[in-house]
């Protein structure tokens, strides 16, 4: 049922490799938050936040639920003023405009279809508010159920589809009137994890075909990373780093976003130098010496942590060659068998534990480390940050 | 934990609708007894039906009673509506209390002090009482029965549908008619059948706030059953719930119905069909 | 807080919304209360209508300070002094708080038992028990009488079973006005109740039995509880409208079954002394106002 949008021919790859204009000084924003902040009485939504988001970028904001995400987006889409501040969308004031004047089309969580309304009606609905011809809207349908490969299912109503069904007559929906910005709202968390992956990947297909601005709620970490071009890592209404996936993911600028995108080893300690681009750092309690390729923030006698992913460490019986700098000692507390990968979980003398995935290129039964295994675990200078919040 | 049959749960069913049903039976039974002494029966006979026909002070009072449900259900249901839609969407406003005060007051109000306090309004503000007082008070004591079956269908009305509308460019006005209310339809219907069943069996409010030349129905049943019972009163009491029946079944099988056959294609929808 | 729009054309339809009905109520609901609480405190005339000062807003208000001057509590004196009234009341009371008990207890296993059939029984007989709820409360009080009756058909089966030798004088009886008023208020009772019964989750009754608590237990201490909110609104929804029924005790009841909702209407359409009526209007109404706040707390807070 859950077919492709698209015929995924030709490679978008090049494309979307080209595509930054975040960082062209001269680009101009398509969307701008201003200063903006929401209240809803004592609680605050969205606190003092400015924002660009840039033409046909497809764009996700991330964060657990109640940071303001949420809120963001509806004030897009007109259903929610801010309190203080300035939404623009292309060089206009959105403040003040009620949602039905607005340019932009959402895809709600719950698709919010009419139940009263078959699917050809649903799709044509916004096209009859702005009066267009009825050919026009017939044609207008006929191709947005083309592009949802929904032909057939055009006279049945919302509950005689299915969940993934239900979503594609969202989508067309919300597509069918070439909205200048398509704002999507946890668009796929009501699918299965295998209709969700798949649909996922067609999204990304039609937003580059349709070459429209996608905004996207989500809490989910993979989601965001799969289809946007920038994510905004939200909490407690303020972004926190806002970057491509691969920055997020490499670079994270705090402990917060670093512990949201995927796994994370933290290590305390004080900065000890910062000479000659590479910052060192002194852990606390182990005496461990780590020194990481990079002269972000981070000044002498900071107190910071030191991140390093899982899947950058690597563990080993025996100690590396220099056993004083990037790496650590400890026991074998925990192995977690995932099938493609083993996650260890080594305790240090600190009593801290440090996780390291492991591929597992060879089978179960030949593995060479295993519990209460003393081990050592290293990592090379690029493999981590140090963060100072 | 378990289901469907036990022991006590059968008996309790049986003898509770026994009793609401005995009483109702027996009434509708003897309307079509031949004597007229209503204990005795004397063979079956609809002639106490033909009789009716032929009471014209009978005959007056319905169509009274009927003008006035009609009217006052219809109005009852525009207002019971407003009211439940201001209950349940503008959220605190000033007099709020007051307002849901007003609104839930009358289900409870016992009837001779709503009726009394009525019909001191039409005599203060000097009002010829009547056909229109009637309906007036109707009207009142009704809609908050409406409000109160139309609020309970829009607390769990999805808000997304109607942003999806407002998102589609469908101004506040237009979605109200072309998304909520073909949406909680059902439950406006169901309230101006209850607002009509209300004003067809009111007794103590009419009582208070008619005046001459508007007699209703119940009005006219109670004078005569004060007189004793007849088998004329137990057949009009039996056309009264016959067509109170017929709308219940009919609204309780087209539910019924429409519920069958949305789990019907829900369960197609999932094997993907 | 959503759907926000400054347009003002917009926002003053929003606020008709609110004004139709709200205005309508005011004038319609509350209005006439405060005009039953001015004419209690007026004196009896033979005129029309029947009680002075007749309060005329027109005269300006020097004269709507002398007319207020006029004001008497002389109706509610009344009402201490004769006996009828208080005995009225305290009957009423007496008789509506029995009512909402034997209610509660005929009505909870119907309610019990209709929540636990089978789903595919359940909506036909929440339509058996809505049917006589929704036929005319005359019908169904009239309907006891060729039953209670002396020459009525429960005194007949029962002779010709021989079970009685004399035929029994239920009616007209205090007796004769439980028996209508069990009968008129059970679907107003059975029909909350079965909404909260309805929507209790069975895997907290599977929880109790799995941590070895016995049915009979598991119902006091999780279903009953859980139950509280109807019970509470079935409770209010009989209570308060049985304390003033006119209808059951001025066709079912004797000359010694005293409730007030037949006195007002003896005193208004008897006795036409308006005033008085009034007064004992606005003496009931204070009796149930308690009640009717609570009952009004537990909507608003079942609707939110």
């Amino acid at each position: 049922m859950a077919g492709k949008l698209l015929t995924a021919g030709k490679s978008l790859g090049p494309i979307r490799r080209a595509f930054a204009p975040w960082n062209d000084p001269a680009a101009k924003p398509f969307i701008q938050f201003q200063n903006v902040t929401k209240t809803f009485g004592d609680f605050t939504a969205v606190d003092d936040l400015s924002l660009n988001i840039y033409e046909r970028e497809f764009f996700a904001l991330l964060g657990p639920s109640g940071c303001g995400k949420t809120t963001l987006m509806r004030m897009i889409a007109g259903f929610e003023e801010p309190t203080s501040g300035h939404v623009m969308l292309d060089g206009q004031d959105l403040v003040g405009v009620p949602p039905y004047r607005r340019p932009t089309n959402m895809m709600f969580q719950s698709y919010a279809l009419f139940p009263h309304m078959n699917v050809w009606d649903n799709i044509a609905f916004g096209l009859k508010q702005d009066g267009m011809p009825k050919p026009d809207i017939a044609t207008r349908v006929d191709e947005m159920l083309a592009l949802v490969k929904l032909e057939k299912f055009a006279k049945r109503k919302p509950h005689q589809l299915s969940g993934g069904q239900k979503q594609r007559v969202a989508l067309a929906r919300s597509l069918a009137k070439k909205p200048k910005v398509l704002l999507l709202d946890e668009p796929l968390g009501a699918l299965d994890k295998k209709l969700r992956e798949e649909t996922q990947f067609e999204l990304i297909d039609l937003q580059v075909k349709l070459g429209m601005t996608f905004v996207i709620v989500t809490h989910d970490q993979e989601e965001a990373m799969t289809v946007a071009d920038r994510i905004a890592v939200m909490d407690q209404g303020k972004i926190v780093q806002i970057a491509t996936p691969a920055e997020i993911y490499e670079q994270p600028n705090s402990r917060y976003v670093a512990d949201f995108i995927g796994d994370i080893n933290l290590l305390e300690g004080h900065i000890s130098s910062t000479e000659g681009g590479v910052t060192t750092l002194d852990c606390d309690g182990t005496g461990a010496k780590v020194q990481v390729s990079q002269d972000g923030g981070a000044k002498l006698g900071d107190h910071a942590w030191f991140a390093v992913r899982p899947e950058k460490v690597a563990i080993s019986l025996s100690p590396p060659a220099d056993p004083s700098v990037n790496a650590v000692t400890g026991e074998v507390w925990d192995i977690a068998y995932l099938g493609d990968v083993s996650i260890y979980h080594v305790r240090l003398a600190t009593g801290a534990t440090v996780k390291a995935t492991i591929t597992n290129t060879t089978r179960l039964v030949e593995r060479p480390i295993t519990w209460d295994d003393k081990v050592w675990l290293t990592w090379s200078r690029d493999g981590g940050v140090v963060l100072t919040r | 934990m378990r289901r469907g049959a036990s022991w006590f749960n059968v008996t309790s069913i049986t003898l509770g609708f026994a009793f609401l049903y005995l009483p109702i039976v027996l009434l509708v039974v003897y309307s079509f007894n031949a004597s007229k002494l209503v204990t005795v029966w004397g063979g079956f006979s609809t002639k106490w039906y033909v009789s009716l026909l032929s009471n014209q002070g009978l005959l007056d009072a319905a169509w009274v009673t009927i003008r006035v449900a009609l009217l006052s259900a219809t109005l009852a249901t525009v207002l019971g509506t407003l009211a439940a839609i201001a209950l349940v969407r503008f959220g605190r406003f000033p007099g709020g209390t007051l307002f849901s005060g007003m609104v839930y007051a009358p289900l409870v109000m016992p009837e001779v002090i709503t009726g009394l306090a009525m019909l001191l309004l039409f005599v203060a503000i000097g009002f010829a009482r009547g056909f229109w007082t009637l309906t007036l008070a109707h009207i009142t004591f009704s809609m908050c029965f409406v409000a109160v079956v139309v609020q309970s269908r829009l607390i769990t009305f999805d808000r997304s549908l109607e942003e999806a509308a407002l998102d589609l460019g469908c101004p506040p006005f237009r979605t109200f008619f072309t998304i909520t209310l073909p949406l909680i339809l059902p439950a406006v219907v169901a309230g101006w059948m209850l607002a009509f069943t209300l004003s067809l069996d009111d007794l103590v409010i009419s009582s208070f706030t008619t005046g001459p030349g508007a007699t209703t129905l119940p009005m006219k049943i109670y004078s005569q059953v004060r007189l004793g019972v007849t088998p004329e009163i137990n057949a009009i009491c039996s056309i009264l719930i016959a067509i109170v029946a017929t709308g219940v079944i009919i609204a309780s099988a087209v539910t019924k119905r429409r519920e069958v056959d949305r789990q019907r294609a829900e369960r197609l929808a999932i094997q993907g069909v | 807080m959503a759907l926000t729009d400054r347009s003002s054309r917009h926002s003053r339809l929003r606020w008709l919304v609110v004004a139709i009905p709200y205005l309508w109520l005011i004038v319609l609901f509350l209005a006439p209360f405060l005009i039953v609480v001015k004419i209690s405190l007026s004196t009896t005339a033979i005129a029309m209508p029947p009680y002075t000062p007749a309060l005329d807003l027109t005269a300006g208000i020097g004269a709507l300070w002398e007319q207020i001057k006029e004001f008497s509590f002389d109706n509610y004196v009344f009402l201490t002094e004769d006996a009828l009234y208080w005995e009225s009341y305290l009957s009423s009371v007496k008789i509506a708080a029995i009512s909402t008990f034997l209610i509660l207890l005929i009505g909870y296993p119907i309610a019990y038992g209709m929540a636990r059939a089978k789903k595919e029984w359940r909506t036909t007989l929440l339509m058996l028990v809505i049917l006589p709820f929704w036929t005319s409360f005359l019908i169904r009080v009239y309907a006891w009488i060729g039953i209670l009756k002396p020459e009525g058909l429960l005194n007949q089966l029962l002779l010709s079973l021989g079970v009685i030798s004399e035929p029994l004088n239920i009616l007209p009886s205090t007796l004769a006005v439980y028996i209508g008023i069990v009968y008129s208020y059970l679907p107003f009772m059975i029909l909350p109740l079965y909404a909260t019964l309805e929507k209790l989750d069975e895997t907290l009754l599977e929880a109790a039995a799995d941590l070895g608590c016995p049915p009979i237990q598991a119902f006091w201490k999780i279903t009953f509880p859980l139950s509280l909110p109807g019970v509470v609104a079935g409770c209010f929804l009989v209570f308060i409208p049985a304390v003033g029924e006119f209808v059951i005790p001025d066709l079912l009841g004797g000359s010694d079954t005293l409730m007030i909702g037949k006195t007002l209407w003896a005193e208004f359409f008897s006795n036409r002394d308006w005033p008085v009526s009034s007064a004992v209007a606005v003496v009931l109404l204070a009796i149930l106002v308690v009640p009717i706040m609570l009952f009004q707390n537990a909507q608003k807070k079942a609707s939110e």
